[in-house]
């Protein structure tokens, strides 16, 4: 059957990865080629680069660093981050990687989401989706859907809206809970929930990673079909291959 | 005259997708071929090897292939030479797909492409799966074929997609995989071997049938 995916992210600054300045063993700890080898190594069944750079300036180093990992690890790569228009998307898919991740764009345009999807194919296009839980504690929970790294409120019900990008043509969520992203206190597991049971297409969950049992938690509590996580990783706390020993301990589906 | 030499690998190139993935991972297993990405028929005539894949939508693809006017110099690869499928290249090989309203294809194999229903998508312990079928899964060698050589059965490939081969002609399957009822990833027929699953982005199972690709003349051992 079909495995469960355990996918490390990398985030990308000027051309260099900025977590992973800690990974054990590596020569240039910034070196993202080198970095997702070991990765690739490790056993993880994807990777996912955010390009964080803040300036347009820098934005197409991005591309060489793309390219450059292309050419030696042959697992499916995703790269999202300052994602505006198709010709974006065409530009990333070109220089190697296979899927897209579109966030801010797909809220202030969502006829990008539609037109990237018609014309690359939605297994190409990743929807990026930042929710923060804005319900009392005691009442039914609801998330809100935020932008611009979290900065902007949107007023959009984050469950409606993966609905909507998954009319739109989006082959995958990735969705991130706000208030857990950084925290190590585990995925918003409702959440998480939430959006997977509303869709018919696969959800990655985000945020929060601290140990090896959240990993597992957020497939069988929050029904995830992968789950993605950076620091966990990046530290050298665990390694993906025992990530996918626990999860398999658990009874989940892994790829060893 | 190392130029005469090298054998010369041609990855049909349609205007549909990435296929940067596809040439890096033949460079990676045949350093000393020629790698042309091309679709120009006098360069796939001139090839020794063809791979033909294929991204998006079938019916964007098939439309693209016609635009090019590539159909024959496909189908006489596909008749004359090794030639590997993958993903939609290989489901452009049957009569017809589902997908956008019954898109008629190359008609090489019996058979079409259907949709994973909606319906059918219940797994054992009553959860439901997602359509696309995205991931690894187990891809089971039901007939011995040279491209299988080194790959452990039931190793993992990487999939995505949302419609499969369906194919009346027994003797055409190869692979099979599971999601969840039993459905054909891979068919081959003489010099033809096609694949659901994206070899090129499936690690170390991947690379080694790629490797056996290149390996490969075309000719398939008759059954004992």
């Amino acid at each position: 059957m079909l495995a469960k995916r355990i996918i490390p992210c990398l985030d990308v600054t000027d051309g260099r990865v900025v977590k992973g300045v800690n990974f054990v063993g590596l020569r240039d700890a910034g070196d993202p080629v080198e970095i997702a080898r070991r990765y690739d190594q490790q056993g993880a069944d994807e990777l996912t680069f955010l390009d964080i750079t803040a300036s347009s300036d820098n934005r197409d180093l991005i591309l060489h660093i793309i390219e450059a990992v292309a050419e030696q690890v042959f697992i499916p790569l995703t790269v999202g981050g300052g994602v505006r228009k198709v010709e974006d998307v065409r530009r990333l898919l070109n220089a190697g990687a296979d899927k897209v991740g579109i966030n801010t764009t797909a809220v202030t345009r969502p006829e990008v989401v539609e037109e990237a999807a018609g014309y690359f194919g939605s297994q190409a296009i990743v929807v990026a989706i930042d929710a923060k839980r804005v319900s009392a504690p005691d009442a039914a929970p609801r998330w809100e859907v935020y932008t611009h790294g979290g900065r902007n409120a949107t007023g959009l019900d984050a469950v409606a809206w993966a609905l909507e990008m998954q009319r739109r043509g989006a082959g995958e969520i990735l969705l991130t809970s706000m208030d857990r992203d950084g925290t190590r206190s585990g995925f918003d597991l409702a959440l998480t929930r939430a959006v997977s049971d509303a869709l018919t297409i696969p959800v990655i969950a985000s945020g929060g990673v601290g140990k090896l049992q959240d990993l597992a938690d957020g497939i069988k509590l929050g029904r995830a079909d992968a789950v993605l996580a950076a620091s966990i990783f990046h530290f050298g706390d665990h390694t993906v291959g025992e990530a996918k020993q626990l999860m398999r301990q658990q009874g989940i589906e892994v790829r060893l | 005259m190392r130029e005469s030499m090298s054998m010369k690998i041609a990855v049909i190139d349609y205007g549909m997708g990435n296929l940067r993935s596809v040439t890096h991972a033949l460079e990676h297993v045949a350093p000393e071929a020629t790698i042309q990405l091309s679709s120009d028929p006098a360069v796939i005539a001139a090839a020794d090897k063809i791979v033909f894949p294929g991204q998006g939508a079938m019916r964007d693809c098939m439309r693209e292939l016609l635009a090019r006017d590539l159909r024959p110099a496909v189908l006489a690869a596909a008749a004359s030479k090794p030639f590997l499928g993958i993903c939609v290249g290989a489901q452009l090989l049957f009569e017809l797909s589902e997908e956008g309203g019954n898109t008629p294809a190359l008609g090489l194999f019996p058979g079409q492409v259907r949709r994973f229903e909606a319906e059918r998508m219940v797994a054992a312990d009553g959860s439901r799966l997602k359509v696309p079928h995205m991931g690894w899964n187990e891809v089971w060698q039901t007939r011995p074929h040279p491209l299988w050589q080194g790959i452990a059965d039931g190793s993992r490939f990487y999939f995505v997609h949302s419609y499969y081969m369906d194919t009346p002609d027994a003797a055409l399957p190869v692979g099979r995989s599971d999601y969840p009822f039993p459905f054909t990833v891979a068919v081959a027929r003489a010099n033809i071997f096609a694949t659901q699953f994206h070899p090129e982005k499936s690690h170390a199972a991947g690379l080694q049938l790629l490797k056996n690709f290149v390996a490969w003349d075309g000719t398939v051992q008759p059954a004992q």
